[in-house]
């Protein structure tokens, strides 16, 4: 525990990432009486600083193998390492306070104020007052509660709140890892999103590794930099980049889980931001100049290159609709062109200038391109 | 028997010293007989039976603690131990003394082991429960945390499980307020004395009106200062009660005032 302190993470976890990378070596589970074992032999690595999701249907042991992880369950056979080094010679509950925890009901203490909950670790690890009051002030700023939250008790503050204050006391020592079982399972759908997307602006300057179990496809392609998709019996199917298990399912299982709209799914991991957009015609004053060689790619804009209208069917300037920016998924940019009919899309820069036009086939070929760069570009892990 | 002679001619305690109308008539409730002998009867009476129940509460506290504890680690024994304070519950308190009388003598002894046998299964039950009931994903989290057993139990079990425990306390200190009366039978002490000199000699009204009287004042007494004492020790859960249950009687409430008082600013 001393050691802790003295190698411990500085006091801002934004400047001193700790990552670590984890390795399942040849993985079994099995259950006492049970004849089948809940985990066949699984092995994979997951990168210092990646998100893994484990995702597969109930009854596959991705819970299973997360709890393994800090031993919660323990291991029949085989080894799990972090940083090359073995979790079966630790004691358990030194281990875990080394690796981040968050499940889906929280569990926050009832009995303990947020800071108190959030200080959690920390404490056990022995930290003085004085750091512990700075890093709970620290990680109630980073999930941006307001400090006053600090006092009251879980049962006082909102669903999404006691989520983030899950996060926040498994950040609290700094964990080179996290693991965290569905941990938006339980929220509405709305505040589950939010919650996603400020996870994982919080990971892009956190950098920690994450095992997230889930069993929602679309969660395990939104959160993961890498997916190990489990099938009942406890056997990893396929362990790839999120592109390519969308892109080349290994087979019918893994097809049929991440379902026959994965061409869809692919667009939506990737932005117009990733596309050569087609030149706009921008005009700025009048009439576009007769004989325009494609009235589709017409766009009126204003004094600041802000697109105000374009040519409608009949030829007529007619209101701007909705336009694209660099952040709108090719998904999204798809569902936009085809429900007006078929025109390519105006996008905008961060400005809010024209930047140009995303035609329909260009991003239908995204898909091709994608398939074309995956294959040569990234080897099989 | 005595009952029916001493009805039929009241005797009055300490008659002659300061008898008055009401005393002499034998009236339901004599307020200045009753003080003039708060000092040497009631006064002394409602000590003793404090004595008695706080012996009595405190030691079955200890005992029905432990046998949680034990009962929650090794959880075979919750059921042996739940029948056998249920079978100790449920022996008559009379026949109880019946029984002890031969081996502890007319004593206080006697009657505390009478009243913490019964204080057991109502304090066992609540502590086991309340340990129990502990959400499993809050221990899980613990657990997960980092947190060792010992940790657990002392951090999150014990102190969850303290409105139960309170719970149990509460029931358990007004029953034994209310069966330490019967102690009379063996010993002459508490509030049940006077209630049996009534009874038995005197058939005095006053006398065990004014003692049955302080009997349920102390019981209420008793379960003020325990759920006073609970807000301290366990400020959460009175927190959690007013925010969960009647959150939304306080919106209904303001939302209701909220369109009257725009009315009357307008």
């Amino acid at each position: 525990m001393q050691t802790e302190d003295d190698t411990g993470p500085s006091d801002s976890p934004r400047q001193h990432a700790r990552a670590a990378e984890l390795e399942f070596r040849n993985v079994s589970k099995r259950y006492p009486g049970a004849d089948k074992p809940a985990l066949r032999d699984l092995s994979f690595k997951v990168p210092a600083g990646e998100i893994c999701v484990l995702v597969g249907p109930s009854g596959c042991g991705k819970t299973t193998a997360m709890r393994m992880v800090n031993r919660m369950i323990d291991i029949t056979e085989g080894d799990i390492l972090l940083d090359g080094k073995s979790v079966l010679g630790r004691k358990p509950s030194e281990l875990r306070r080394e690796i981040g925890y968050v499940i889906q009901q929280i569990g926050l203490f009832p009995h303990l104020s947020i800071g108190d909950n959030i200080a959690t670790v920390p404490r056990l690890l022995g930290w003085d007052r004085k750091r512990i009051d700075a890093r709970v002030d620290e990680l109630l700023e980073l999930i941006s509660l307001p400090e006053e939250t600090k006092d009251r008790y879980p049962a006082e503050v909102s669903g999404g709140q006691r989520q983030r204050v899950g996060v926040a006391r498994a950040l609290a020592a700094d964990p080179p890892l996290m693991l965290m079982d569905e941990p938006f399972g339980a929220i509405d759908p709305i505040t589950r999103e939010r919650l996603q997307n400020e996870f994982l602006r919080l990971q892009e300057t956190l950098r920690k590794t994450i095992v997230f179990v889930t069993h929602d496809i679309d969660e395990a392609i939104k959160m993961g930099d890498r997916i190990a998709i489990m099938r009942e019996g406890g056997v990893l199917v396929q362990y790839d980049t999120p592109e390519r298990i969308l892109a080349e399912p290994a087979d019918e299982f893994v097809a049929r889980f991440v379902g026959l709209d994965r061409g869809l799914k692919r667009l939506a991991l990737s932005r117009l931001a990733d596309l050569s957009l087609d030149d706009a015609d921008s005009v700025r004053d009048g009439t576009p100049a007769p004989g325009q060689a494609d009235p589709d790619r017409v766009v009126f804009v204003d004094a600041q290159s802000r697109p105000v209208g374009r040519l409608g069917r009949d030829r007529e300037p007619e209101p701007i609709g909705p336009v694209g920016s660099p952040d709108t998924s090719l998904r999204d940019a798809l569902s936009l062109i085809m429900s007006d009919g078929n025109r390519p899309l105006v996008v905008v820069d961060a400005d809010g200038a024209v930047a140009g036009v995303a035609r329909l086939e260009v991003i239908a070929g995204a898909l091709a391109i994608h398939n074309g760069r995956d294959a040569s570009t990234e080897m099989r892990s | 028997m005595h009952l029916l002679i001493a009805a039929g001619a009241p005797v009055i305690p300490n008659f002659g010293g300061a008898s008055d109308k009401c005393a002499v008539n034998n009236g339901f409730f004599c307020w200045n007989w009753f003080t003039q002998h708060w000092g040497s009867t009631f006064g002394p009476a409602v000590v003793q039976h404090i004595v008695l129940t706080v012996i009595a509460v405190g030691i079955g506290f200890v005992i029905a603690f432990a046998l949680a504890l034990l009962a929650y680690r090794f959880s075979v024994l919750e059921t042996p131990i739940s029948g056998i304070s249920s079978f100790l519950y449920t022996i008559p308190s009379l026949a109880l003394f019946q029984i002890l009388v031969p081996f502890t003598g007319l004593t206080r002894l006697t009657v505390e082991i009478a009243l913490v046998s019964y204080t057991l299964l109502l304090l066992f039950r609540n502590i086991i429960t309340g340990l129990r009931e502990v959400p499993e994903d809050v221990r899980d989290a613990a657990r997960g945390m980092g947190l060792t057993q010992r940790q657990i139990l002392l951090r999150i079990d014990l102190p969850l499980a303290v409105p139960a425990i309170f719970a149990g306390l509460r029931v358990a200190t007004v029953t034994t307020i209310s069966l330490a009366t019967v102690a009379a039978f063996v010993v002459d002490e508490g509030l049940g004395a006077p209630i049996f000199d009534a009874i038995s000699r005197s058939g005095f009204k006053t006398e065990f009106v004014a003692a049955a009287a302080l009997a349920i004042l102390l019981a209420w007494v008793a379960d003020f200062l325990l759920v006073a004492l609970q807000r301290l020790v366990a400020p959460w859960a009175a927190k959690r009660r007013s925010s969960l249950v009647p959150r939304s009687v306080v919106r209904a409430i303001r939302g209701r005032r909220r369109p009257i008082s725009a009315v009357r600013e307008a």
